[in-house]
């Protein structure tokens, strides 16, 4: 029986906390990719292959230096139903491709769900750590003692020239994706955004939608991740992604301010009208949801709206997502009535974080 | 209907994307399509990495002119999992770890567009690492000693010369 625990609450436990800047960056992530010797990469393994894989690197879970870094859950992709499974990818706990591709696949989760070790997904091996606020370095740090841990016990495919070999050439070298999630309202506002991603473009890093590959920019949230794997140490890659997003905190900051001193009413009058909507309208389609939170997200930032948190925030994003709708109220149901239940979802959420 | 980029010029592109079951539609003109390229679903910024890298892979001119020296890329084949270079080049993702190894005449100029570089300088696996680091350890000693021959300090590279002996002995006797 799988364990459901991940999946019947929105928030991972991680997300409670306050973390740094986090009225800014929503969250950091680390992913390392790596695979075993010998084995061919899961797209071409056999059966017996993938089984062999996934049985050999369970079992590394049994051994104290993997076991220092917490109590881990195993859970099987095929005992779990296609709705958990998509609300473990709304989660960011596994991939999109974990969920629907894999042959044998499984991930192993921490109890505080902020370590997500995915097994034979495009890789063999893909240790992921997602941390709340802007925790790229401290997301790395554990990522990499974690995969210290598991190459005690098993033979990685590595090469002197080309480093840690992946299934795909994107990765090959360090096998190193690291990325933090922004909320850049101010930036969109001001209409600087354009030409930040261009110049964040130019250094190596690319931007996405929240979902990963091919998905919009929704809500005014960016993804921030380094491109190259190859050619840069990993200590490289962080400092990098850290440093370009330290500045882009800090344009953020300076346009919230200025919108602020030069637009206090403006902003004031779209904070609130998308407060009012939100906590009366009957019907909300997700790109509405994902806009008026922001500009509510943006509220609670500056000081304009009591009774909120960014947690709550948080959980909102997750919850009106489509698999957690209907999680949550139990229907397999069409799109315009998807609508409804989020719009009820969110009122009731809003109205009940005002009255506690 | 208008642009709903710019409100201005008749909607001539009309996309539909159906992600999740969710269902958005687009409508832009072509000069909002041209601009906004990256962000229009279904063209570039909807295009999946491995369509993109097929792009590159394809791209084979000495294959095509069949100059000596390197194989015809649509001739190799990796003998471990029997990918071949033309199936490689279609997916974008190699078969197993020793592709590497049998496509590797094929790989510099792929590696240097994707990574702008391609060699590996980063984490290395701590069992199998220790050679590796004496490996590195050569490398940069014989950049140094090339330095210190280019400005005359003849001593200075004679020391560097010995050191480089002696880990280049230590790694032969493994």
């Amino acid at each position: 029986m799988p364990n459901l625990r991940f999946t019947e609450k929105a928030l991972s436990d991680w997300m409670r906390s306050d973390a740094a800047d986090s009225e800014i960056v929503i969250s950091s992530r680390v992913r390392i990719a790596r695979n075993l010797q010998h084995v061919p990469f899961p797209m071409l393994a056999s059966n017996e292959q993938s089984e062999e894989v996934l049985n050999k690197l369970s079992e590394v879970l049994q051994y104290d230096d993997v076991h220092a870094f917490g109590d881990f859950h195993t859970l099987d992709l095929i005992d779990i139903d296609d709705l958990d499974k998509r609300v473990l990818v709304e989660k960011h706990l596994i991939s999109p491709s974990l969920a629907n591709e894999s042959r044998n696949g499984a991930v192993i989760l921490s109890e505080d769900e902020s370590v997500s070790i995915m097994i034979n997904e495009e890789d063999h091996l893909r240790i992921q750590c997602l941390y709340p606020g802007f925790q790229v370095k401290e997301a790395w740090e554990k990522a990499s003692a974690i995969d210290d841990a598991f190459e005690a016990h098993v033979d990685y495919a590595f090469d002197d020239r080309r480093g840690y070999l992946t299934s795909c050439p994107t990765n090959v070298g360090t096998g190193v994706r690291a990325s933090v999630m922004m909320h850049l309202p101010a930036l969109v506002m001001t209409q600087q955004i354009g030409r930040i991603l261009t110049a964040v473009s130019q250094v190596g890093l690319t931007v996405r939608g929240i979902y990963g590959e091919g998905s919009e920019a929704m809500g005014n949230l960016f993804q921030i991740s380094n491109q190259i794997t190859l050619g840069q140490t990993e200590q490289e890659v962080i400092e990098n992604l850290h440093g370009v997003v330290l500045q882009m905190i800090g344009h953020e900051r300076t346009a919230r301010e200025r919108l602020i001193t030069d637009s206090r009413l403006r902003i004031t009058d779209r904070v609130m009208r998308s407060y009012g909507i939100l906590s009366h309208a009957a019907v909300v389609d997700s790109k509405e949801a994902a806009q008026r939170l922001s500009d509510v997200r943006l509220g609670v930032d500056l000081g304009l709206l009591d009774g909120l948190s960014i947690t709550v925030m948080n959980e909102l994003n997750v919850m009106t997502q489509p698999g957690f709708l209907q999680k949550t109220f139990g229907e397999d149901m069409r799109t315009d009535e998807r609508d409804i239940y989020r719009a009820q979802l969110i009122r009731d959420t809003i109205n009940a974080a005002k009255q506690s | 209907m208008l642009c709903q980029e710019c409100n201005k010029r008749p909607a001539t592109l009309h996309f539909t994307k159906i992600v999740n079951g969710e269902k958005t539609e687009f409508h832009i003109c072509e000069s909002c399509a041209r601009e906004k390229g990256e962000m229009i679903p279904g063209t570039a910024g909807g295009f999946s990495i491995h369509n993109l890298l097929s792009g590159l892979l394809d791209f084979d001119p000495a294959g095509k002119s069949g100059s000596a020296g390197t194989p015809p890329a649509k001739a190799l084949q990796c003998e471990e999992c029997g990918m071949t270079y033309s199936q490689f080049s279609k997916i974008g993702r190699f078969g197993c770890s020793s592709c590497y190894k049998y496509f590797d005449s094929r790989l510099d100029p792929l590696f240097k567009r994707v990574h702008g570089s391609t060699s590996h300088v980063g984490k290395v696996p701590a069992r199998a690492g220790g050679r590796i680091k004496v490996k590195r350890q050569i490398a940069d000693l014989k950049r140094e000693l090339q330095e210190s021959i280019t400005q005359e300090e003849f001593e200075e590279a004679a020391q560097i010369r010995d050191q480089i002996r002696e880990l280049e002995k230590g790694i032969a006797q493994e």
